[in-house]
């Protein structure tokens, strides 16, 4: 199997502290990879150097094969890497249908000359796109709250919401940021249906940092454990439950706080 | 009385465009903007010396004007673009006066202090002097029509659900693959460009123009008729630019009633007023008084 996404020897700090330290990581095509490790293990600071949010004092990303360590987010995301945030950001004063319509990118409308020149082009790729939204919020069980502001929806249904906003681009690869994070237990399951369904049905490739072990459990493999900023270890969940040096750095991290 | 009727309508349609230009940079994309007097000015001295110096026919000096009101904007907005939403603000504030001084300055060219007299006013020949003020009120209302379909327009398509996305959260709309840089460079520019109109249209109106005109107040004017009009409902914006100027010019007539006030106390007293005016707003209507319509899916795709 290639690697989709490979991350090398990547380095960040902030101020004095050096929250990613030569953290070196691949995903591969197909997989739904687990990112775990305890909490200021660098995580979501991996996660932005990787989506492009910040750029690394050192290290290099590819994604297929192709540099794009010094790329702009928006740039990657067209490539067909995307991610999600640990804290829901959703669009709020816009309604849920809009925040999936929003998504699809190289939109015809979103130009100037179109709007004017060729509205008529404009409208049918616009109900394509509310087809597609529609679809996108059957699958999320969305549909009820279509109209709805999202700055208005539970915690939970804004982790839906921008999983559901990942559907609505054509992307290979998904930087999921806890989307279990304040999920009910009942949202858990849409929500660990939908990624299943995502990559055994559509293709789709994860990387998932994610705090809920039956989570990781039952998707991900393999599963990376990140400690102080670097590679731990890695591989199936089953073996790294048993592992001593992962149950070190998780309760050590208990322990201390 | 029906003069200056005629003469307030057109002033209300000066506030107009420059209200949409700004709730498209503000309103809808979130983009602050304070040098809003400094565009005005630049579309009037554009246009004003084209024709006064060049002999530009006005015709072509407008379109230059608000050529050149675009080209602004997209400037300020490239420039801004490594700073911050704050920093945007202070850029801006810092251009509008910078231009003002310019024209302040540069009297060899610009007559400075002393006025730029124009003479040149689109169809100003073929119109007889008498009713030159009407057919200049429809100029004006024609080129609010314009710009209000444009804004409309623009707001109703994928691109202003993208800028509104722009304004909720550019991080997000960034790693989602939308190039925020060009989207806010690019309405920044279409405000600009209206922006330069007005000016334009301001200078062959009063055609006798000078740096004092173009105080950082006149923004203040615009940011109140977009505030308590309802940032980013066009309709709003209207309304607000009408109810800013109605307030501004019927406290004029106040002074007349009483004794108590002298003209100088009556022009610092209605600057209280606008004041208050915003205050109560914000208060009663925190949105404005139409406030941005939520976006309705069965009245737009179902047709």
């Amino acid at each position: 199997m290639s690697a989709l996404l490979e991350a090398t020897d990547m380095w960040q700090s902030f101020g004095g502290v050096q929250a990613v330290r030569g953290m070196s990581l691949e995903v591969s095509r197909g997989t739904i990879t687990g990112l775990i490790g305890p909490n200021g293990a660098g995580k979501s600071t991996l996660f932005n150097l990787l989506s492009g949010v910040i750029r690394p004092d050192a290290g290099q990303v590819s994604f297929k094969e192709q540099d794009i360590t010094r790329l702009a987010p928006w740039r990657r995301a067209r490539l067909g890497l995307i991610r999600t945030f640990q804290l829901a950001r959703e669009f709020q004063r816009m309604t849920v249908l809009e925040n999936l319509m929003f998504a699809p990118q190289l939109q015809l409308g979103e130009n100037f000359w179109p709007i004017f020149l060729r509205p008529g082009a404009v409208c049918a790729q616009e109900a394509e796109v509310y087809r597609r939204a529609c679809e996108v919020m059957e699958i999320a069980t969305l549909t009820n709250l279509r109209d709805d502001y999202a700055g208005d929806l539970s915690g939970g249904q804004k982790k839906l919401l921008e999983l559901a906003r990942t559907l609505m681009i054509d992307c290979d690869l998904i930087l999921l940021d806890e989307p279990g994070a304040g999920v009910n237990p009942a949202l858990m399951n849409t929500l660990t249906d939908m990624i299943w369904r995502l990559n055994r049905e559509h293709g789709k490739t994860f990387l998932i940092v994610e705090h809920d072990m039956d989570m990781i459990a039952q998707l991900c493999d393999p599963v990376v454990v990140m400690t102080q900023g670097s590679l731990l270890t890695k591989g199936g969940f089953d073996d790294l439950r048993r592992d001593p040096a992962v149950i070190e750095a998780y309760l050590g991290s208990v322990a201390n706080g | 009385m029906s003069v200056y009727l005629v003469s307030m309508g057109t002033y209300v349609g000066f506030f107009m465009i420059l209200a949409l230009a700004l709730n498209l940079q503000w309103g809808i994309t979130g983009m602050v903007n304070f040098g809003i007097a400094g565009f005005y000015a630049l579309g009037a001295y554009t246009s004003g010396l084209l024709t006064v110096r060049l002999g530009v026919p006005v015709g072509l000096a407008i379109p230059a004007a608000c050529l050149a009101g675009l080209g602004l904007g997209a400037a300020v907005a490239l420039l801004s673009v490594r700073l911050r939403e704050d920093f945007l603000a202070i850029v801006t504030l810092g251009v509008g006066e910078m231009i003002r001084l310019i024209v302040l300055n540069e009297d060899q060219i610009t007559e400075g202090p002393r006025g730029l007299r124009i003479e040149a006013r689109p169809f100003g020949t073929m119109i007889a002097p008498e009713h030159y003020p009407l057919f200049y009120l429809g100029l004006v209302a024609a080129c609010v029509l314009l710009a209000y379909a444009v804004c409309e327009a623009i707001r109703r398509a994928p691109m202003g659900r993208t800028l509104r996305a722009i304004r909720e959260d550019d991080v997000v709309a960034a790693v989602l693959g939308k190039n925020v840089l060009l989207h806010r460079v690019r309405i920044f520019a279409v405000g600009g460009f209206f922006m330069g109109l007005a000016g334009a249209l301001y200078a062959h109106y009063v055609q006798n123009i000078s740096p004092e005109v173009f105080m950082p107040v006149v923004a203040m004017f615009i940011w109140m008729s977009v505030i308590v009009g309802g940032a980013g409902n066009n309709r709003g914006i209207l309304l607000g630019a009408g109810a800013v100027m109605v307030f501004l010019e019927g406290t004029r007539f106040v002074g007349d009633f009483t004794d108590a006030l002298d003209a100088e106390k009556m022009s610092a007293l209605r600057i209280i007023g606008i004041g208050l005016l915003l205050i109560v707003t914000l208060r009663l209507r925190p949105r404005g008084l139409l406030p941005e319509r939520k976006f309705n899916a069965s009245s737009k795709l179902s047709a």
